[in-house]
């Protein structure tokens, strides 16, 4: 498996296979075969793109929950984690070491909306203890990509 | 009046500025040019590495080191030549922590030359040999490297220069602007030649972590009998993105750092402080950060250079450094022309190849310490440029 392309794909899912033939130094059809190859068998599960949501004037929300769950004897965590992904708020979720149990991010038109969400939807839920609520105020990094603060390549020329 | 004509140094009146400064400055001057010019990562450094500098400056770290740096700095350093290129040096009078590789190459070469010795310097390569050399008094010999032998020093071409009076050989690999870099087998047979000589090398390896072949970076002081005839220069610029610390080293014969320490001691006192604390950190625990920046390097390098190759740009698969060095003899013009013509008309910077001495007419230096984008957004100007003239 070709781990630098999927490196080079992590960092810009956008290069062009030719792009991607050179850095790699393999043919374009070679890339495409691989890259067929990679999705066909679940290894890339999806392109998608980083937005500063917060340069439009978008005033959705998301919050981050933390559950605690009673794990079912016999499934785990696998059947409550199944049920809260299924969710079209519930953008993350994970299985988590430490004082709670699952990670769940959601996202919402509103605070109340989001709110409103969790003491519905989730806390409701037979396994689960308990929800603590945690809202994003702002995004200063996602996915490796600085949202904060310009990027400017602030070099000199001093170089001999 | 104060003549100032006659107050100067006349070996330094006579020493031209960098040819690379004269295209920077052209280019400052002109809005939106996208420079493969510079010779500087764009990484910033390893936050842990920084993170360890502010450290030591609020732990108050801000007094001299001992003028050979400090303690813990030069142990680290000798395990790094241990477990990276397998030599051993003492670090109680082996190592030299210096101010950046300039202050190591510009003090070793002082230490040796007496006025009419001989230096040999192959190149093209790195802008600052050669005036050194003769503000030291010395005669520079040079050996212009060529494209067919991959611009690598051939013992043929190194036994011609040697006469009575050479006192040491400067060894650029990986090479600034060429990207060549010398394999053992390369090494050996240089090693051959000067081991029964009375000849110094000065082996300016400041690009080594940035090799791309295989085998990895070798110093000639790994090969056998070469370490006592050898002063290796390195530093944290290049490696790990540290040029604004102004941290390099020497490693070498005690004879030799004794002498070079006293340049050091009086001119310089010690490198900076701050900068030997995250130079420490650096080679405690930057291995996985210097192995990313490698691979990102690896990937632009193999597309600038398959760009080159399409504009019909012959280049050579560069092995170390950070720079392409494409042929454009297809285009008539000779180097300072094409720069010249293609900064003005399309506002791209590359450096003339002869602003790196001998052998570089015909050439040109593109940085690809740049993002992909950069990258590709200077090929396709250049490929409108090279489309007007053709």
């Amino acid at each position: 498996m070709n781990m630098k392309l999927l490196k080079l794909l992590n960092k810009n899912a956008r290069y062009t296979l030719s792009e991607l033939s050179s850095m790699l130094g393999i043919t374009e059809n070679e890339v495409k075969a691989e890259i067929e190859f990679l999705e066909k068998e679940g290894y890339i599960r999806a392109y998608k793109t980083v937005i500063d949501w917060e340069k439009f004037d978008d005033t959705s929300v998301s919050a981050l929950i933390e559950l605690k769950v009673t794990p079912k004897s016999g499934l785990g965590f696998e059947e409550v984690a199944q049920r809260v992904m299924r969710y079209n708020e519930v953008e993350t979720v994970y299985l988590m070491s430490g004082g709670y149990d699952l990670c769940v991010i959601v996202k919402g038109k509103t605070f109340q909306q989001v709110a409103m969400f969790v003491a519905k939807e989730l806390s409701t839920i037979d396994s689960v203890i308990s929800t603590s609520t945690h809202f994003v105020l702002r995004r200063y990094k996602e996915l490796d990509v600085c949202l904060y603060g310009g990027k400017n390549d602030d070099r000199g020329i001093y170089s001999l | 009046m104060i003549n100032y004509n006659d107050i100067l140094n006349n070996t330094i009146k006579d020493v031209k500025p960098s040819g690379i400064r004269k295209f920077f400055d052209i280019a400052e001057s002109i809005e939106g040019v996208i420079s493969l010019g510079v010779g500087e990562p764009d990484f910033p450094t390893p936050w842990n590495v920084r993170s360890a500098g502010i450290r030591s400056l609020e732990k108050g770290k801000t007094r001299y080191t001992s003028n050979k740096g400090l303690e813990d700095l030069r142990k680290e350093i000798s395990r790094y030549m241990q477990r990276k290129y397998s030599i051993s040096y003492n670090p109680a009078d082996e190592i030299l922590i210096t101010v950046g590789g300039s202050e190591a190459i510009d003090m070793c070469i002082r230490s040796v030359v007496n006025p009419g010795d001989e230096v040999i310097i192959p190149q093209p390569s790195y802008v600052c040999y050669e005036p050194i050399v003769k503000l030291a008094g010395g005669v520079p010999v040079i050996i212009e490297t060529k494209a067919e032998n991959e611009f690598k020093l051939t013992p043929e071409e190194l036994k011609e220069k040697i006469t009575d009076k050479t006192k040491a050989l400067i060894l650029p690999y990986p090479c600034n602007p060429t990207g060549a870099i010398m394999e053992k087998k390369d090494l050996e047979k240089i090693a051959e030649i000067l081991k029964n000589t009375n000849i110094l090398i000065i082996s300016d390896e400041i690009y080594s972590e940035l090799t791309f072949s295989e085998s990895k970076h070798i110093s000639i002081a790994a090969i056998d009998g070469m370490k006592e005839r050898t002063v290796v220069i390195n530093g944290f610029s290049k490696s790990f993105s540290m040029t604004g610390w102004r941290l390099g080293f020497a490693c070498g014969p005690k004879e030799i750092l004794t002498q070079i320490i006293k340049i050091h001691q009086y001119a310089i006192m010690c490198a900076p402080t701050v900068s030997q604390y995250a130079a420490i950190e650096a080679l405690k625990n930057c291995d996985d950060a210097v192995q990313e920046m490698l691979e990102e390097y690896d990937s632009r390098r193999r597309l600038i250079v398959k760009g080159f190759n399409d504009l019909g740009l012959t280049c050579r698969e560069p092995k170390g450094a950070f720079y392409a060095f494409p042929c454009i003899k297809s285009t008539g013009m000779t180097s300072e022309e094409f720069c010249e013509k293609l900064l003005l008309s399309k506002n791209v910077a590359l450096v003339p190849g002869t602003a790196f001495g001998l052998g570089g007419e015909g050439y040109v230096r593109a940085s690809y310490c740049y993002s992909v984008e950069h990258i590709n957004k200077a090929l396709s100007r250049i490929a409108e440029f090279l489309n007007e003239i053709r």
